[in-house]
């Protein structure tokens, strides 16, 4: 009896100290594209962006990509969405399919005339809520520039942005802003203060070639 | 009115913390000798209370000790019944094996010795028998007519034939002696037989005879356990110590091997069970691969305690000889499965990674995922599925160690219990030590702090002890009854600080006590002497 308790004991201690890793959370990826004017220029290195995401993906990860159009806020403007299959192999096969989908969009894709950023934000807070997945991250690849059009109403909407994390990518600088820097700093600023009285955490990733901190802080 | 105005009772300040310093050192002389019981009686308390808790830590040592001893006994006689009984089954096997054929042998040699003699005998040299016509030459050759030429020319021919018949039995002796040697030449594999059949059995003898000399050696040993002799002890402790440590090493190198294991087989794991379910916040796929080996260790296990090699569970060692050779089938089969099963994963993972690395080389743009280095991949493949085959029985042996860690690490937690136990048990005693003389020091600081009043106290005694004296000297008989009774209360006051007897300062104490209950006590005893 003593040496079986010890066995048993023994075996517990190796499961608790051992091996197995603790599952991390599903995630849920969100990327806005901005397609207005001449950010469809941009448009490959949102590709390399898809690709570094795809490749960080794991079974169970949910990845939708869209566009930021004259109305960002429908469904319309979503060019892919997935699951990844429990299945790792299953899994390796829709990632190449997604990456397959974005590449028809990149070359077909026709530059919008006005930029609905909180509409596409709204959106991906809607599926992401949907999916409910762990983690939930939106991406958001444009200048930060709101266009809309008249009677478009989006300045009077809360965003409801509680556990979400918000980046901002490649957001680049306007001729405007190199006149006035101000206007790009106060673009940000307005986009961070934002995203954090709706609850959420701001970040802004500008240098595409150090993309690993990009989900690092639920990694660790 | 604040507390420093309360604190004043003259206006000058320094006064003021001289009168209460008075007040504070009468205060404190009055409360002496209660103050002291107090403190001594506190600390005889605790250095009793911490005595009596060292003192049954000793026991509890004393017992575990005790125990400990009796469980490293009872292993030691176990594993010497084991070892002389393993023994005795060589020797019974070896009997078996010799002793079987012995009748045969004894045939055979039988058998070869008879060729022998009949050989021997054959070979014996017969002497020839003398013709039985010599007699009658001798009685010609005494015919006395020697010059008759009749007689020459019998006697010639008798020559003749003489000479003739002794060529004749040269030749057949010369062939009989050459039958003889043909003959003892036939004896001589005979001889080496015997001699190889001899040697045998003599080489089989010579085994058996060390053989003996093992059994008595370890029946000694079996002996002395039994008596429970301190040398049994302390080589059975030493011996279980250094197969902990040794069980430990290998123990380590199996938890080695069983990682490698884990990490070959996780990975492909997520494609039956998910990549994305969790047991108690862990993968699935990992605890599925971590489940499966601990069944191949647990079927080692049962498969070495099938085979006896262990003993870890009594409930298998009892099985009669048909049932344990099934279960020794049976884990056999689940563990050759299970090997399959591992090497099946392992190369799945192998074509996983191919399939990974291809999608992460197109993601990457890097191009043609992963085909460089395709003729050279079967390498890999082929030692992964190897080690996720060979590591399940590898495994298997794991029972051997792990059964050697399980018995040592009891006598090995109970020599870490003992010492334990002793060093508790010193620092109690020392604890008590320390609280006595602690109670002591604190009487010592006591009196320190009031020094002035006994400082006054002692001169004033000795001023008292000095006028009886010279009141003896004149020769004044009634207050000699008073001298007597004040140092009869003198005594009584030391006797009431008895606990303080050893130090100086204690039995001035004592002799100060005289100034309150001292005196009270004289009195009472004045009173009982004066009575009697």
């Amino acid at each position: 009896m003593k040496r079986l308790l010890t066995l048993s004991v023994l075996a517990v201690s190796v499961l608790v100290a051992g091996c197995p890793q603790k599952a991390p959370p599903e995630r849920g990826v969100y990327l806005l594209i901005d397609t207005s004017g001449t950010y469809t220029k941009e448009l490959d290195k949102a590709q390399r962006i898809i690709n570094y995401i795809l490749s960080r993906m794991n079974p169970g990860d949910h990845f939708a990509v869209a566009r930021i159009d004259t109305g960002s806020f429908s469904e319309k403007d979503i060019v892919s969405r997935t699951t990844f299959d429990d299945r790792p192999s299953t899994a390796n096969q829709q990632k190449r399919q997604f990456r397959r989908t974005i590449n028809n969009f990149v070359e077909e894709v026709k530059p919008s005339q006005y930029t609905d950023i909180t509409g596409g934000v709204l959106q991906a807070t809607e599926w992401l809520s949907e999916v409910n997945a762990g983690q939930k991250v939106i991406l958001i690849f444009s200048d930060l520039k709101e266009d809309l059009p008249k009677g478009y109403v989006r300045d009077d909407i809360t965003l409801e942005l509680s556990g979400f994390e918000v980046v901002a990518l490649n957001v680049t600088k306007l001729r405007s802003d190199i006149v006035d820097p101000r206007k790009y700093m106060g673009r940000l600023d307005a986009w961070q203060k934002r995203v954090t009285q709706a609850g959420g955490e701001w970040r802004v990733i500008n240098d595409l070639d150090h993309m690993t901190g990009l989900f690092k802080a639920k990694d660790e | 009115m604040s507390f420093s105005e309360v604190l004043m009772i003259v206006p000058n300040a320094f006064l003021s913390a001289v009168i209460w310093l008075i007040i504070l050192a009468v205060l404190l002389y009055l409360a002496r000798s209660p103050v002291h019981r107090v403190i001594l009686s506190a600390s005889r308390a605790l250095h009793r209370a911490f005595r009596m808790a060292a003192f049954s830590v000793m026991r509890a040592e004393g017992r575990l000790s005790q125990r400990n001893r009796e469980v490293l006994l009872a292993a030691g006689r176990e594993a010497a019944e084991r070892m002389v009984e393993r023994e005795f089954d060589r020797v019974d096997a070896t009997v078996h094996r010799e002793l079987a054929g012995y009748p045969e042998l004894h045939r055979r040699m039988s058998e070869e010795i008879t060729a022998i003699e009949e050989d021997h005998h054959n070979s014996s040299e017969v002497p020839p028998s003398p013709p039985g016509w010599t007699e009658a030459v001798d009685a010609v050759a005494r015919i006395p007519a020697k010059a008759d030429p009749m007689v020459a020319n019998v006697l010639e021919d008798i020559h003749k034939s003489l000479v003739k018949a002794h060529e004749k039995a040269t030749v057949e002796y010369r062939k009989a002696t050459s039958q003889r040697h043909k003959l003892l030449e036939r004896m001589r594999p005979h001889w080496r037989r015997l001699q190889q059949k001899v040697n045998l059995v003599d080489k089989n003898i010579e085994g058996l005879l060390e053989r003996s000399k093992v059994i008595d050696r370890q029946m000694d040993e079996y002996q002395e356990t039994i008596k429970g002799t301190d040398r049994a002890v302390r080589m059975l402790s030493s011996s279980s110590l250094s197969q902990f440590f040794i069980s430990l090493l290998v123990m380590g190198v199996a938890v080695g091997g069983a990682t490698i294991n884990f990490y070959l087989i996780a990975r492909p794991m997520a494609e039956m069970v998910g990549g994305t379910s969790s047991i108690a916040g862990y993968q699935t796929a990992d605890i599925a691969a971590l489940v499966i080996i601990f069944v191949e260790v647990s079927m080692g296990l049962f498969l070495m305690e099938s085979l006896r090699v262990t003993r870890l569970f009594p409930v298998i060692g009892a099985l009669s000889d048909r049932q344990r050779h099934r279960m020794i089938g049976v884990t056999f089969a689940i563990l050759l499965a299970l090997a399959s099963v591992e090497a099946g994963l392992a190369y799945m993972r192998e074509i996983l990674m191919q399939q990974e690395l291809a999608t992460q080389a197109i993601l990457s743009g890097s191009g043609d995922g992963g085909e460089a280095g395709a003729s050279i991949r079967w390498i890999t493949t082929a030692a992964q599925m190897g080690l996720g085959f060979v590591l399940p029985f590898a495994l298997v042996f794991v029972a051997i160690p792990l059964e050697t860690f399980v018995q040592s690490l009891r006598t090995v937690l109970g020599l870490i219990a003992i010492g334990t136990l002793r060093t508790l048990a010193f620092a109690l005693r020392l604890v008590a030590s320390g609280s006595r003389y602690l109670g002591q020091l604190l009487v010592d600081l006591y009196d320190l702090l009031i020094f002035a009043p006994l400082w006054v106290e002692g001169k004033l005694s000795e001023r008292r002890e000095g006028a009886p004296a010279a009141a003896f000297a004149t020769g004044g008989s009634g207050s000699a009854g008073g001298g007597a009774s004040a140092s009869a209360g003198g005594s009584r006051a030391r006797g009431g600080g008895r606990s303080g007897s050893g130090k100086s300062g204690t039995s001035r104490s004592g002799g100060g006590k005289s100034g309150s209950g001292g005196n009270a006590t004289g009195t009472e005893e004045k009173t009982e002497e004066g009575s009697a």
